[in-house]
């Protein structure tokens, strides 16, 4: 077990190594740059911009000085943002952008289950019904419409939310529409996932089996069912957590969330090269740290995995 | 009974309160405080609020008012401007602001090591400017001087009678040197930026807010109402315009297209004629644009009144001259929605109802209003002209490198927003080899017409400028201006006193408080 996770662990390196450089690369083949304005930069402020930024040395050279430089963690001055070092704007916005995202990922996760185990227990009842239309809706609605629809209902209409900005401006009334409204889609499809798995256990030799030697059915239900059906949400969390993370760039920009999405979509605008890349780093990690953490949890709750 | 009136006093003193605190949807986070990094419009409403050069921009007609100056006056021939600074003017911190704070200031402002955007404005008036930030010359080339320790003087390039209003541009601001000194890049967080504005840097939260309050070393601190502006960095107009209607914010500037209709219909909706021109860039090296009678014909063709009623809606003026008439100065006449004319030229350039006429592309930048007028000036080319064009959508920072670097394109959507009250920012550009000369235009009689007018002053320059933009337009019909831009803001003046529609759309805080 140790042995495998420090393996899994180890490979994070040459994944981040291979990101790193395709990203680096990549998006200095788009055109323009980060000084090109509509109202043009006289040369000479242009070659002193280039300079103090290192643009002027060979793109090699920049790019091992940028690695070099990464290794310290250090991700650089942001080429947009001319008082503040990228890493200042990652250290604001991270914790923002990860506490958005965990508090989603708990929503969608203790909902989900939660109206799926109501409505495997009560099949082709309203409740069910209910669930499922929900779960279509929550499923087939994106992000960028559905948040827009909740400010207005709770904003604007019912005046009892704030239809932006963050807990510095409103208190934690703030995360209540942004959380909402980014776990939906994966509290939807967890809801549906833990339905249908549900009710396969139900089906299933060992559940006939606990119930036949008389235990209540409240105990197979949190013994034996749960836990079984919980494999394929577990699966998923992987997945969902990715999506939460990167759908977070959307809410961001609809709740006014100060986090590192917004920063992230801008800079691509901006050709704020040192900005993306660290955007791009934090991202990865996160989505690696993600899939590992799942990985473990998923042989925690089946036997038949084995860490070898 | 006097709980009662107590707790009415109580309600009323915080009704009071409240309504002394301001709060704007100010669109991107700011990219620098810093005075002399500023470059966009986000910036300047905060700059405003922390920094007053030598003069500030009147709220009504944004001619220049006394700040750090308190008088100015030019040599008879407008070519040396001497300000009077208004004695013990201070720094947040208590330091005095001299005349030699000044000179400073400006030399940070150019000294082409710090690499300022925007710093080829004063050094394109100040004499021996570009010198310096050409790198061809030291500081002491730049023609300022500390007369005393209370008079500044600058000799300008030429005659520039218009100065005094300039200086009041964040191109020309005055910085705290001594905390500069002190902090390094970092004088501009919140616990250590001094400035000298009627508001002082209170917390930053980048992506979030920035929140000023009052500055009581202000010199004119006793005529400042606003206790506290919180800046709401969003750059989602959706939601700007959202948390304006829902009471979260005082003023926001942009309306969404889709909402201009609801928008319209509000008392506070403020449409006021702005001092900027959208246009169509020809790029006149290529067949057929290098004609003149295809580019007029192509100008003629189009209903611009319909643009701006159906289209934009928004209040815009449609434009046939491309400078924004001002006082003194009436822009040139162009070509008005002629289509008959407009195939007759066409046939005579060869053309006859736009048969073997080449398919060319509109560039533009992705937008929704960009792209509803290329598509509108798509159907009026095919409907009157007969002619097909395609449309080219780009990402800005791949549209701004088409068009100004690589040049490659036929016709490309513009927007000019002039930086000052005057003409020449306008008609500068289109000097032959101007950096932003993107449709490569090039007539010598429109360069000396230029030149001329930089050596002249009062109504002989404006004749000069006048006749330059004839042969822009009216001759050559090197650009094909559809609308003039107007200022869209929502802010309740029944409310909020002292703030008005203006053509620069600068709205100096001093003066914004609430209504009696």
């Amino acid at each position: 077990m140790a042995r495998y996770f420090i393996r899994r662990a180890l490979s994070v390196i040459p994944t981040l190594f291979i990101v790193i450089t395709l990203s680096f690369f990549l998006i200095r083949l788009a055109p323009g740059g980060p000084f090109a304005r509509e109202r043009d930069v006289p040369e000479a402020i242009l070659q002193n911009l280039l300079k103090r930024y290192h643009m002027d040395e060979p793109l090699f050279k920049q790019y091992l000085r940028y690695m070099g430089d990464i290794l310290r963690w250090d991700f650089g001055p942001s080429y947009r943002y001319r008082d503040l070092t990228v890493n200042e704007i990652i250290d604001h916005g991270l914790p923002v952008s990860m506490s958005l995202g965990v508090i989603s990922l708990a929503l969608a996760v203790v909902g989900g289950i939660a109206v799926g185990i109501i409505s495997a227990l009560n099949q082709n009842k309203w409740q069910d019904y209910v669930a499922v239309s929900v779960a279509v809706i929550g499923i087939s609605v994106p992000l960028f419409v559905m948040g827009p629809v909740l400010q207005l209902v709770f904003g604007m209409r019912l005046k009892i939310l704030p239809i932006g900005q963050w807990v510095s401006t409103h208190g934690l009334k703030a995360i209540i529409l942004p959380a909402v409204t980014l776990a939906f889609p994966y509290f939807a499809y967890i809801a549906r996932l833990s339905r249908a798995s549900i009710l396969e256990v139900l089906r299933s030799d060992y559940i006939r089996t606990a119930r036949a030697k008389g235990l209540k059915e409240s105990a197979v239900v949190w013994k034996h069912v749960l836990k079984g059906a919980l494999l394929p949400v577990v699966t998923y969390l992987g997945p969902a957590f990715s999506g939460i993370v990167v759908g977070s760039i959307v809410i961001e920009s609809v709740f006014l969330v100060p986090g590192i999405g917004r920063p992230f979509v801008q800079s691509a605008l901006n050709r704020d090269y040192t900005l993306i890349m660290a955007e791009v780093v934090v991202y990865s990690l996160i989505l690696i740290i993600a899939n590992l953490v799942v990985d473990i949890i998923y042989g925690l709750l089946d036997p038949r995995i084995s860490y070898k | 009974m006097r709980k009662i009136l107590f707790a009415l006093f109580a309600l009323l003193a915080v009704a009071g309160l409240s309504a002394q605190e301001f709060t704007m949807v100010n669109g991107a986070e700011p990219t620098s405080l810093d005075p002399h990094a500023v470059e966009g419009v986000p910036e300047h409403r905060i700059y405003t609020a922390l920094f007053e050069g030598l003069t500030i921009n009147d709220p009504r007609t944004n001619r220049a008012l006394p700040a750090v100056a308190e008088s100015w006056s030019f040599s008879k021939d407008y070519k040396t401007c001497t300000f009077k600074l208004r004695r013990g003017t201070t720094w947040s911190d208590g330091v005095e602001i001299t005349a030699d704070t000044v000179v400073q200031s400006w030399l940070r402002k150019m000294d082409p090591k710090n690499a300022f955007q925007y710093a080829d404005l004063p050094a394109m008036y100040i004499a021996g400017a570009q010198e310096y930030l050409d790198g061809k010359a030291g500081p002491e080339s730049v023609k300022i001087r500390a007369v005393d320790k209370y008079t500044f003087e600058v000799q300008l390039v030429g005659p520039i009678p218009f100065f005094a209003d300039m200086v009041s541009h964040y191109a020309f601001a005055i910085v705290p040197l001594h905390a500069i000194e002190k902090y390094g890049t970092d004088w501009v967080k919140p616990d250590k930026m001094v400035s000298n504005g009627p508001f002082v840097l209170s917390e930053w939260k980048p992506q979030e807010k920035i929140v000023v309050v009052k500055n009581n070393k202000y010199w004119d601190a006793k005529n400042v109402v606003l206790k506290k502006i919180t800046f709401i960095a969003n750059d989602d107009i959706n939601v700007g315009y959202n948390l304006y209607k829902s009471g979260a914010a005082d003023w926001t500037e942009a309306v969404p297209l889709e909402l201009m209709d609801e928008a319209k219909l509000r008392k506070d909706f403020h449409v006021a004629p702005q001092y900027g021109t959208y246009y169509y860039i020809f790029n006149v090296t290529r067949k057929p644009l290098d004609d003149a009678r295809v580019r007029k014909a192509l100008a003629m063709s189009i209903n611009k009144n319909d643009i701006v009623n159906k289209v934009t809606r928004g209040g815009q003026i449609a434009a046939n001259g491309f400078v924004p008439p001002s006082t003194g100065y009436t822009p040139a006449k162009g070509y008005g929605y002629d289509p008959a004319t407009a195939r007759k030229l066409l046939a005579e350039a060869g053309y006859p109802d736009g048969k073997g006429f080449p398919t060319l592309s509109i560039l533009y930048n992705t937008s929704s209003s960009h792209k509803s007028i290329a598509e509108f000036i798509q159907a009026q080319w095919k409907e009157n002209l007969g002619i097909s064009v395609n449309l080219l959508n780009q990402e800005w920072g791949t549209y701004l490198d088409t068009r100004s670097q690589s040049h490659n394109f036929d016709i490309a959507r513009a927007g000019w927003i002039g930086d000052y009250l005057d003409p020449s920012t306008f008609l500068d550009m289109f000097v032959t080899g101007g950096t932003q000369n993107d449709g490569l235009y090039s007539n010598k009689t429109y360069d000396e017409l230029l030149q001329k007018s930089r050596e002249t002053s009062g109504n002989e320059r404006y004749q000069l400028l006048m006749e330059a933009e004839k042969v822009l337009i009216d001759q050559d019909m090197a650009i094909l201006p559809l609308y003039y831009y107007v200022t869209q803001n929502l802010i309740d003046t029944d409310k909020w006193d002292g703030w008005y529609p203006n053509p620069l759309n600068v709205h100096p805080w001093k003066f914004i408080r609430p209504k009696k």
